[in-house]
């Protein structure tokens, strides 16, 4: 079948490719992850998946912020008042059933929607447990993930990616590119009869796990998603077993994008083409259970295992270019807890974040009013009320004023607190090691909080990010111990660093604190070049962003005698100011909690 | 979905498995705590174990299951006393918490149906009431809102669910043994809700080729015809569901020497353990691993095996010490023991 093989772009090719095994397999293959901006081509794609389905499937776009009723289901409360009886409302996932849910805005999604989504998904149902309603609802589906994110902070939770077989990036496809689907819903519907009777054999299976373990795909899902998706593969080439070709198509469609390692054996191009004859396959071994290839992640020995080689092969052809720059960030990627809400919106409010229950309340400026505890609190007066009521007026429920329940929500306002070291020759000689000890000092004060911490250093000629947002103090321990000193002091690109990183922290409804531990003597200006006045003047300018932003700042002057130089940064930076001389580790403390805003 | 993957088909996870079974021996352990990796078969563990318990004996029509020979009964039950209750068999309970979950389902609330309809102020029970002498999991415990995390961490302690709300005033049995996972990657756990889980496991993804080619194999098999492979299965997991069974009757007789508890003891202090909970948990937990090992007394070699799910949890953090809580127990019990 070369239904595929006319269009220009491998990636549009891929994208054609993996709408083709999803529409086949929606529950098998888990769904797809959409990397893209809002645009003609992710419209052209979209619509192509919708053609591939049959014509009946539900597909329900959700959007980000869905509250838990509308997403598990709930009490419908208009039926409930009218009917005198608890009536249940459907939600999203279980209207989903049998189709597809489109998650828009994926970037966005808080870590607890994702794993609402993924329990749903795992259990094959959904349980609600919710305003006096107990029900499980059977429901199967697909899942499209709509990513819009622009930097690499913002994606959509590791814990829904986990269970969506394919990755894909539209970036570099352009619009004339984007061509409607030539598969019928003919073929897909005969594939899909087929699906269940198709064998994926040991042999492909073994191979697909080398390769997944070559590459460090950790998570074992990723490897069941790609033996699902060679058997939707095999099921579309009309084959009744799997064949190396499908496992070749499966790893580059699954395993690639998730790899996390090069793999060992480096003689293979990344630019091969994957799409080349195959070579024999290896006819599959009898008695797999104890005839072991090599067990060892380190020593895969790949030329002994043709079929493994293959498949490699193929994943490492679709390895990500920017893998290196992401292994760098991996670490500090993974696991960031994101909180709902539109990015720059005011932090404190009564009626956004995750609801905590609900309290005895009246339900004026912005308070939400939550009707059903409201209802329940009237319920057991109805009697009473009923003989008190005026006479004409009857069956009404009395509510009265002493009811209402209001829903109380709690934002967690999260604080990062960065710190930026300068580590230039006239800091090194000076006080380096001193830093260092007030910075430890503070990362204890951070794990009491639950704080996250940053580190920026700055010498020679940049500033560089240690270490990304963590909370893993003794990370930020280990890199702060190893960090060298000496050159030159590049005050202005600090300062630009830390700024852009407290702007991204900003966007996640989270609290940055900046620490500047520096004496405030830049001599190399933004662009690189040395020079005193420039750099200085080039480094104030940096500093007034940060005030502008009115971001919570400290300044640890580090400078040996008190100049005014110090000062007069921490002006430009509406900072509070410190000098180290006078910084015991306590008063440091203190200065650090006088300056978070209080966040509960 | 009625078809749960069959316990004994987890490939390794081994110390998992076996706090999981300690559990199910002696409830008074304390609950598990299984955190770890995505996709490492946490949640399929635990709902795998309910389909191995034992069932029990209950008082017929009590809303609690209560036990018709114990004495943390419910009023109603109570009430009747002197005369000999009809009971039933009925298998354990194993209640899940569903993320979402809202308070007035978790520790019951006012029927608000009959309240509505007939003006009857009528109990209804939660999830914490169906939980009664099982189990309770929670998956992704670190995501629970923080006021649920703290009724859990009352009642579990107690083991009894006190409602106050809307003019009623209930109070009901709600022992039961907890089980939570979770990602640590998605949050931390409050030391007080970690405390109450007596065994806490880590678990990784296997990095043995071999061991992940059976994993995705069986997990592909299952797939495709779950009564064929729970077919194949039964006859391991009944050995389990034996062994459990055995292990529970045997509890009583297993032998605890005077020296094995100053054992116990010397390791909590070395470990700085707060408070004697981890001397408890620990005890019980090598006595019901003795226990399903069929050994008439407790060893060495059962401590060795069950301090580090028993104590890693109750270490205090030094957050500046990358050292895992695990290496510390290793390290204590070598020190303790001898290489």
């Amino acid at each position: 079948m070369d239904m595929l093989s006319n269009v220009a772009a491998p990636q549009w090719a891929d994208a054609s490719l993996a709408a083709v095994l999803f529409a086949i397999d929606p529950v098998g293959t888990g769904g797809i992850s959409v990397h893209a901006h809002a645009g003609s081509v992710r419209d052209q794609w979209l619509a192509n998946v919708r053609a591939l389905l049959p014509q009946a499937t539900p597909i329900r776009r959700m959007p980000v912020n869905i509250a838990d009723e509308r997403l598990l289901g709930g009490l419908d409360l208009g039926a409930t008042l009218s009917a005198g009886k608890i009536v249940a409302m459907r939600g999203l996932l279980a209207d989903a059933d049998g189709g597809v849910v489109v998650v828009a805005m994926a970037e966005r999604l808080s870590g607890a929607t994702a794993a609402r989504i993924a329990a749903v998904i795992d259990r094959g149902e959904v349980a609600v447990e919710r305003d006096g309603i107990a029900l499980r609802q059977p429901t199967r589906f697909g899942v499209i993930v709509l990513d819009e994110g622009l930097s690499d902070d913002e994606t959509p939770p590791a814990a829904l990616l986990d269970r969506l077989a394919f990755q894909l990036n539209f970036a570099g496809v352009r619009y004339d590119e984007a061509t409607t689907s030539e598969m019928a819903v003919a073929e897909i519907a005969t594939a899909r009869a087929r699906l269940q009777n198709i064998v994926v054999g040991d042999d492909i299976i073994e191979a697909l796990c080398a390769a997944a373990v070559a590459l460090g795909v950790a998570s074992i899902r990723g490897t069941v998603l790609a033996v699902n998706v060679a058997r939707a593969h095999a099921a579309l080439e009309g084959r009744d077993a799997a064949l190396p070709e499908d496992a070749t198509v499966a790893a580059r469609l699954v395993l690639g994008p998730r790899a996390t390692q090069l793999p060992q054996d480096d003689n293979q191009s990344p630019e091969e083409q994957p799409d080349q004859p195959e070579p024999p396959p290896e006819p599959p071994e009898d008695n797999a259970d104890d005839k072991e290839p090599e067990a060892d992640t380190e020593e895969i020995d790949v030329p002994d295992q043709p079929l493994e080689d293959v498949v490699l092969e193929a994943a490492t052809a679709a390895i990500p270019a920017d893998l290196l720059a992401q292994l760098r960030l991996g670490q500090a990627r993974r696991g960031q807890a994101k909180t709902s809400g539109k990015a720059g919106a005011a932090r404190a409010s009564k009626n956004r974040g995750r609801p905590i229950g609900a309290a005895k309340g009246e339900p004026r400026a912005g308070v939400r009013l939550n009707v059903i505890e409201t209802l329940r609190a009237a319920a057991p007066w109805q009697r009473i009320r009923a003989q008190t009521r005026p006479p004409g007026r009857t069956n009404a429920i009395e509510v009265r004023r002493d009811d209402f329940r209001i829903t109380r929500f709690k934002n967690r306002t999260e604080t990062t607190t960065i710190f930026v070291v300068d580590a230039s020759g006239s800091s090194a000689l000076n006080r380096l090691a001193e830093a260092k000890g007030a910075v430890e000092l503070l990362l204890a004060d951070c794990y009491v909080r639950r704080d996250r911490v940053a580190l920026v250093s700055f010498r020679g000629k940049a500033a560089e990010i240690l270490l990304a947002p963590t909370r893993s103090l003794a990370r930020a321990k280990r890199q702060l111990a190893s960090l060298p000193g000496g050159g030159g002091t590049p005050l202005a690109a600090a300062i630009d660093a830390a700024f852009l990183l407290a702007q991204s922290i900003t966007r996640k409804d989270e609290t940055p604190v900046i620490v500047f531990l520096t004496d405030g003597r830049a001599n190399v200006a933004r662009d690189g070049t040395s020079g005193r006045a420039k750099a200085q003047e080039d480094a104030f300018n940096s500093a007034r962003q940060i005030r502008a932003a009115a971001m919570t700042t400290l300044l640890v002057d580090t400078s040996p005698q008190s100049s005014p130089i110090g000062p007069q940064l921490a002006v430009e930076l509406g900072a509070r100011y410190l000098s180290l001389p006078y910084a015991d580790a306590r008063l440091l403390s203190k200065a650090i909690q006088a300056a978070v805003p209080v966040a509960s | 979905m009625a078809i749960e993957f069959p316990f004994s088909a987890i490939v390794g996870q081994d110390e998992m498995k076996l706090a999981l079974m300690i559990a199910a021996v002696d409830p008074t352990v304390g609950g598990v705590l299984v955190f770890g990796d995505r996709g490492t078969g946490k949640s399929t563990a635990v709902r795998a174990l309910a389909d191995l318990l034992p069932p029990m004996k209950a008082v017929v029509g009590c809303r609690y299951n209560c036990d018709p020979s114990s004495g943390a009964q419910c009023e109603d039950c109570r009430a009747r006393k002197g005369k000999a209750p009809k009971t039933h068999i009925v298998p354990v309970p194993v209640v899940d918490m569903p993320l979402g979950a809202t308070e007035d389902r978790v520790v019951g609330a006012l029927d608000l149906e009959r309240a509505l309809a007939q003006g009857i102020k009528a109990f209804e029970p939660g999830l914490l009431a169906r939980a009664n002498r099982g189990f309770l999991y929670i998956d992704e415990v670190n995501l629970l809102e923080d006021h649920l995390v703290d009724l859990l961490i009352d009642v579990a302690a107690s083991g009894e669910n006190v409602v106050e709300r809307e003019g009623l005033s209930v109070r009901h049995p709600a022992r039961f043994v907890l089980v939570g996972s979770g990602n640590p990657e998605e949050g931390e756990l409050r030391p007080q809700l970690l405390d109450r889980f007596g065994l806490s496991v880590e678990v990784k993804t296997p990095t043995d080729l071999k061991l992940r080619i059976e994993v995705v194999k069986r997990r592909d098999r299952f797939e495709r015809d779950r009564a064929g492979f729970i077919e194949t299965w039964k006859p391991q997991d009944e050995k389990i569901r034996a062994q459990i069974i055995a292990g529970r009757k045997r509890l009583t007789d297993v032998a605890v020497s005077e020296g094995f508890l100053e054992k116990v003891a010397e390791l909590c202090m070395k470990l700085g353990t707060d408070g004697l909970r981890g001397e408890l948990t620990l005890l019980r937990a090598a006595r019901a691993l003795a226990s399903l090992d069929g050994a008439k007394a407790v060893t060495d070699q059962h401590l060795k095996r069950i301090a580090p799910p028993a104590l890693r949890h109750r270490l205090r953090r030094n957050p500046l010490d990358d050292s895992g809580s695990t290496v510390r127990v290793d390290r204590a019990i070598a020190e303790l023991f001898g290489p």
